[in-house]
């Protein structure tokens, strides 16, 4: 193969670096980077090992807040409680809704784009504090629930003020929202070629040996994908349970989310050194379940090659 | 046959899915042109007395009026996506296009930042902004957005451009344009379908964000849409649904009208990228 001029020129010019362009152009991105993550970061990492109330400088009290929150706090453990709850419980769920759907979506029926569009609207509007006051009207006592449940004679509890029922009405708002992640399954649906189906049939085998034998393998990756963005989006939810109990977590701390929780102590008390230590716990607790999920995937995730 | 009827089936599953997905919306515009006493008596969607004054008297507000809490979100939500579409766009091409020493590792280390839960720089901001007067101003809601902190969108935009042939950049490059000018000239005008879906994401999540306005925001000629909606559920309690819902019904309405118009952008970004909304 002869080289030719232009292609050594093509090479030569593809090494050189670009140092100063570079430097230009992620100034604004590298500042940031530094302004308002890595160096809050570390602060945020001493202040953990610290008192501080904003206004007198931060007492270096080594590892008391962590003491704290697992040996004197229960409020604490509440609020991991609550948090747990809410991730076990909604994001399995929604998911499995959301992947249900998708797969009769799939089946190529007419109306499709109405469909996704109308299940995923609710996604769209999320965690917004509009939604918020709806549900809160929605299960109220006298709300759209209970109106609906009295017309085939169940006399309804006052869902958000019980505390056995409050945290369940977060978790259904949460699954509502499954349009998003249905949204992606529907994508990753679309990817797998029909041909497979077609061999299966050929082969007679049933649609529920086709779900599992092709349709679950081949969306593994979308599945772990969803699995894990809805993990770390649960993990942080806040405006909802803030409006459903009026920022108390209430009641009887049954919607203390770890978010609200930490957005008392360091907003509210101004216990800024706790906040810090909660916010790294929060980071070492989500990371340790998202972790835990990727080490379980080499099991379950199937990719090509 | 009995694929037929299996087709109608599914059909009849989808509707009921929507139904129930679509009521809790359907039922709060429709309560908010009810008078109080009826939204508590009746499931129904039409009202039995038309009561457009509950949007009245929620326009009026508790202590201010409402109208300036949407100024207020509007201001927030374009200053936001100013800084996102620029400093992203920047960062996004300097990834995609340019040559430079450790371009790897800074990657890895933006890719690293979309998985950080928000809270663990949050304090520290706060203390800096404290320290710099601003809190209680609209500049920490938006001037991050200028420093690229938004991780997602420079990824998204960062795939865009390296799907845009590199022939473009190198025949500009023959031309005699600088990188600065291939980005301007023919990078950032191709990058449009990208940029919009930033537009709208950035939009929708700052119009709807309470965490950080409810923490940098005191002041109630500040408040936003969220705060607005907020401070209703405080003072009035639980005593003037009508009014709340009516305000809670207009807030949504933005982020409606954008999905509404971008429909399509909207769903292919999520699909696509795995946006959440």
């Amino acid at each position: 193969m002869t080289v030719t001029y232009p292609t050594i020129r093509r090479e030569r010019r593809r090494v050189r670096y670009q140092n100063g362009w570079a430097l230009a152009f992620l100034a604004p991105w590298l500042i940031g980077f530094f302004a308002f993550t890595a160096g809050p970061m570390l602060m945020s990492l001493y202040l953990a090992f610290t008192n501080y109330d904003l206004l007198t400088a931060p007492k270096w009290i080594g590892g008391g807040n962590f003491r704290r929150m697992f040996g004197e706090d229960p409020l604490f453990l509440q609020s991991l409680k609550v948090t747990a709850i809410y991730v076990a419980v909604g994001t399995p769920l929604s998911l499995c809704f959301a992947l249900a759907v998708a797969v009769v979506l799939n089946r190529g029926l007419r109306g499709l784009d109405f469909y996704r569009s109308a299940i995923y609207l609710p996604s769209l509007f999320g965690g917004s504090v509009a939604i918020a006051v709806l549900w809160r009207k929605v299960f109220n006592g006298d709300g759209l629930v209970n109106q609906i449940l009295a017309l085939v004679g169940i006399q309804g509890p006052s869902w958000i003020s019980e505390p056995h029922t409050a945290l369940g009405t977060l978790i259904a708002l949460e699954v509502w929202q499954f349009g998003a992640p249905m949204v992606i399954f529907l994508a990753g649906l679309r990817q797998i070629p029909r041909e497979f189906y077609e061999a299966a049939q050929v082969d007679g085998a049933s649609r529920y040996r086709q779900f599992w034998g092709i349709t679950m393998p081949l969306l593994s990756p979308i599945l772990f994908f969803n699995l894990t963005l809805q993990l770390i989006r649960s993990f942080q939810a806040f405006a909802p349970a803030f409006i459903i109990s009026d920022g108390s977590g209430g009641p009887a701390d049954s919607t203390l989310f770890y978010s609200l929780y930490l957005y008392q102590e360091g907003f509210v008390n101004f216990d800024m050194g706790y906040a810090a230590a909660m916010a790294w716990m929060l980071v070492l607790l989500a990371g340790a379940v998202v972790a835990v999920n990727f080490i379980f995937s080499r099991y379950w995730v199937h990719y090509e090659n | 046959m009995r694929t037929e009827r299996k087709r109608l089936l599914a059909h009849f599953a989808l509707v009921v899915v929507t139904l129930v997905m679509l009521y809790p919306l359907v039922w709060m515009v429709a309560s908010s042109f009810k008078p109080t006493d009826e939204i508590f008596s009746q499931p129904g969607l039409i009202p039995k007395h038309f009561e457009p004054s509950n949007y009245a008297e929620g326009w009026k507000g508790v202590s201010t009026a409402f109208s300036i809490f949407i100024e207020n979100s509007l201001f927030i939500s374009v200053a936001a996506i100013i800084g996102n579409v620029i400093s992203c766009s920047l960062a996004a091409y300097a990834f995609a296009r340019l040559n430079f020493i450790g371009r790897r590792i800074a990657y890895a280390t933006m890719l690293v930042t979309l998985m950080l839960p928000t809270h663990v720089t949050l304090v520290p901001q706060y203390i800096l902004f404290n320290e710099l007067g601003w809190v209680n101003t609209f500049y920490p809601l938006f001037v991050p957005h200028f420093f690229a902190v938004d991780a997602f969108f420079v990824l998204l935009m960062v795939q865009f451009i390296r799907s845009l042939p590199r022939e473009l950049d190198e025949a500009a490059r023959l031309d005699g344009c600088s990188p600065w000018k291939t980005y301007r000239y023919i990078v950032f005008p191709l990058l449009r379908p990208a940029l919009v879906t930033t537009i709208i994401f950035t939009f929708i999540w700052t119009y709807n964000d309470f965490f950080k306005q409810l923490i940098y925001l005191n002041d109630v000629q500040l408040f936003t849409v969220p705060l607005g909606l907020r401070q209703f559920l405080d003072s009035t309690g639980d005593s003037s649904w009508g009014p709340m819902l009516a305000m809670s019904t207009l807030a949504l309405v933005p982020p409606l009208v954008l999905f509404v118009t971008f429909q399509r952008q909207i769903v292919d970004g999520v699909a696509t990228s795995g946006l959440k909304g």
